[in-house]
């Protein structure tokens, strides 16, 4: 290969599958001129087991703790959507109260997802330190979400027709503390991360994306947000109970991978700000709606719902003929469209640039394999 | 000379040895977890029950490398950091040789580190080796240059290239009041003389998989690492010598002030490391080459120039 390497201009590097910043097994061929990027070409499948197929031969409950497994960052975005979608299909309406409980968890989930992106991603860039305290922050909000799930990562917890389990003092207390714990903490990142030299030199107009190539590849989530358009489907197309919380939706201005983390800072307030205001106003009643079928048998037709996940757009289309195993899911996932964009603004930068890039998508590889 | 050798060998390892221990309990703490608690008190013999572990594992030599070059590497990296040794006071006695050229035999030995590098990297048959040794050929060259700028200007302020003198020089007053800005500068360029974080390109973890060491496995490794540390150890005396007094201070013995102040500068590399995200390449060359260098030529002359009135 060196030999090779030497008579030509460029050569092939395999960044991945085993590599330390791919984020599970994603490969990268790299066509590089010296240490500059020509071509870069994302390879994946390396993880796929098959989601959408399954979905064939399962009922519809018992797909839904596939959904956990999709993307374990966000899961509950996933169990959020594919149960919002079979409602939809049955016509089920979930109790005030259930959607409340939705809202609180999903965002947590945002959260714990959001703060393992910003650890990851200054693992990438080199520093270590920042990886643990978000670690330390994310633990809280873990055991909040374990209290009330009974697990950390994969959960399985929204049920048709709302939740099974409801939240009580106990976990408000905890939610409470965490957010006034969290909310003390962003002083100590802009310290040593959003303020420190080196971080801002490495992710200043560094890969850059305008608002054309965003429409263009359909990116959602940061990525879209980080560009400067106000994209979320939390305002867009508002579902659930989001439309009765005041929040913002934060956007960068020049499209850059710092951008990209600061739009995922704030968000992170903001949906500190989405769990203070539900937990204030959750009404009383039931969680889960009253006549739920036995048997989920729903009639031929078919469905789209979209959530907004911590890396965009999650949507769910079931094509349902009436049986009660669905004819076929789709599942819409964000990280692929995102990734999607990386050939073209890897060109010309530096293998470390392109780690920065590519740890800025966000990148959940299951969830693009499937 | 030979008593001398096998002592600073004794020295080297046990140095290695608390080092690796020290940069886990100082990275622990700075990240809110304790480090390595089991093996002895608070972890003290962690590193040798690792080290044990090391000595047992296979020395796997990939097919396609260069076999001489790459056998050779390890010990190239080692011995020039046994010899720096024979110089470096550690306190009025205490002191193998002292010669009248003694920076410049540290010095010169130091750069012989990344000759190993250049070895250890193009032997390996890897590209994310020849990546890391191409990175540390062009960082090393680039730093070692203001740092020997620096150390010019204390040596201007002496008059000798002994380490001895230099020490003997600050008796009223430690260098590091009268040059804050070559201490600076000095410990910016031994960062990156030693491949330590923010300036750890030839091995950065995220981008080139383990850098110029990919490829190798148990002792052979475990010399790369040995020599790293020790490096930041020869360094950090230096830093001792030319700017904190060396083995001078009140009370204490000699060998203890200059073993403390060593490994205060260390633990500031240490600091950096724990604190800081990775430089990019062209970005540390340009630093070194737009910022290091001619702010060392500019203290340097000022110093010629104050020395001379």
């Amino acid at each position: 290969m060196l030999e090779r390497g030497i008579e030509e201009k460029t050569y092939v590097l395999n960044l991945g599958p085993q590599h330390p910043s791919t984020h599970g097994v994603l490969r990268v061929e790299l066509e590089m001129e010296g240490e500059f990027i020509t071509k870069a070409d994302p390879d994946i499948g390396y993880g796929h087991r098959g989601h959408e197929h399954m979905a064939e031969n399962r009922t519809y409950p018992q797909f839904l703790p596939n959904m956990g497994r999709v993307d374990y960052l966000h899961a509950l975005a996933y169990n959020q959507g594919y149960c919002m979608a079979v409602e939809k299909l049955i016509g089920l309406e979930v109790p005030e109260r259930g959607e409340f409980v939705r809202v609180i968890t999903a965002e947590l989930n945002r959260i714990t997802s959001h703060l393992l992106w910003v650890g990851a991603y200054l693992l990438d860039l080199g520093a270590f330190t920042p990886f643990l305290y978000c670690f330390d922050d994310r633990e809280n909000a873990l055991d909040l979400l374990d209290y009330l799930t009974g697990s950390r990562l994969t959960y399985c917890f929204y049920r048709f027709g709302g939740v099974p389990v409801d939240i009580d003092d106990d976990f408000t207390e905890g939610c409470r503390k965490f957010i006034q714990r969290l909310r003390s903490r962003w002083v100590d990142y802009d310290n040593l991360v959003t303020k420190n030299v080196i971080f801002i030199h490495r992710t200043r107009d560094v890969g850059l994306i305008t608002q054309e190539q965003c429409i263009r590849y359909g990116l959602t989530g940061p990525m879209v947000r980080g560009s400067g358009l106000p994209f979320d489907i939390r305002r867009s197309e508002p579902y659930s109970v989001y439309p009765r919380f005041d929040f913002e939706i934060p956007i960068g201005e020049r499209g850059d991978v710092m951008d990209r983390y600061l739009v995922r800072l704030r968000e992170m307030e903001q949906s500190l700000r989405i769990i203070e205001q539900a937990l204030d106003k959750i009404p009383n009643g039931p969680i889960m709606a009253e006549k739920v079928p036995k048997r989920i048998k729903p009639a031929a037709g078919e469905v789209y719902m979209a959530v907004e996940s911590a890396r965009g757009e999650f949507g769910c289309y079931i094509v349902s003929e009436g049986n009660p195993k669905p004819y076929r899911i789709k599942l819409r996932v964000p990280s692929f469209g995102n990734l999607s964009i990386l050939p073209e603004i890897a060109v010309d930068t530096l293998v470390a640039d392109l780690v920065a890039i590519l740890g800025s998508i966000d990148v959940v590889v299951p969830e693009i394999d499937r | 000379m030979i008593v001398g050798l096998i002592a600073v060998i004794g020295l080297v390892s046990v140095n290695a040895l608390f080092l690796i221990w020290m940069e886990r309990k100082v990275s622990a703490h700075m990240q809110l977890r304790p480090g390595p608690m089991e093996v002895g008190w608070h972890g003290a013999i962690q590193t040798i029950a690792d080290a044990l572990k090391l000595m047992g594992k296979e020395l796997i030599t990939p097919r396609d490398v260069d076999r001489p070059v790459f056998l050779l590497a390890p010990i190239v990296v080692f011995l020039p950091v046994l010899l720096s040794f024979l110089v470096i006071p550690f306190s009025q006695t205490l002191i193998i040789r002292d010669m009248n050229v003694g920076v410049l035999l540290i010095l010169a030995f130091a750069s012989l580190t990344v000759l190993a590098i250049l070895m250890a990297g193009w032997a390996s048959n890897n590209k994310y080796s020849v990546f890391g040794s191409i990175r540390s050929v062009a960082q090393n060259v680039a730093y070692e240059i203001p740092l020997l700028i620096t150390l010019m200007s204390i040596i201007i302020m002496v008059g000798s290239f002994s380490l001895a003198d230099i020490v003997n020089a600050q008796s009223k007053y430690w260098f590091v009041l009268v040059q804050p800005v070559a201490f600076i500068l000095y410990i910016t360029c031994a960062t990156a003389e030693t491949n330590r974080a923010p300036f750890d390109l030839p091995e950065a973890e995220s981008e080139l998989v383990a850098g110029f060491h990919t490829e190798y496995t148990g002792m052979r490794f475990a010399l790369f690492f040995l020599a790293e540390y020790t490096n930041m150890f020869i360094v950090a005396a230096i830093a001792t010598v030319f700017f904190l007094g060396g083995w001078q201070g009140p009370f204490l013995p000699g060998i203890a002030w200059f073993l403390l102040k060593v490994y205060f500068v260390i633990f500031l590399i240490m600091w950096f490391r724990w604190t800081f995200p990775r430089v990019r390449f062209d970005q540390l060359i340009t630093f070194a080459w737009k910022i290091l260098i001619p702010l060392a030529f500019a203290n340097l002359i000022i110093t010629a120039f104050i020395m001379k009135l």
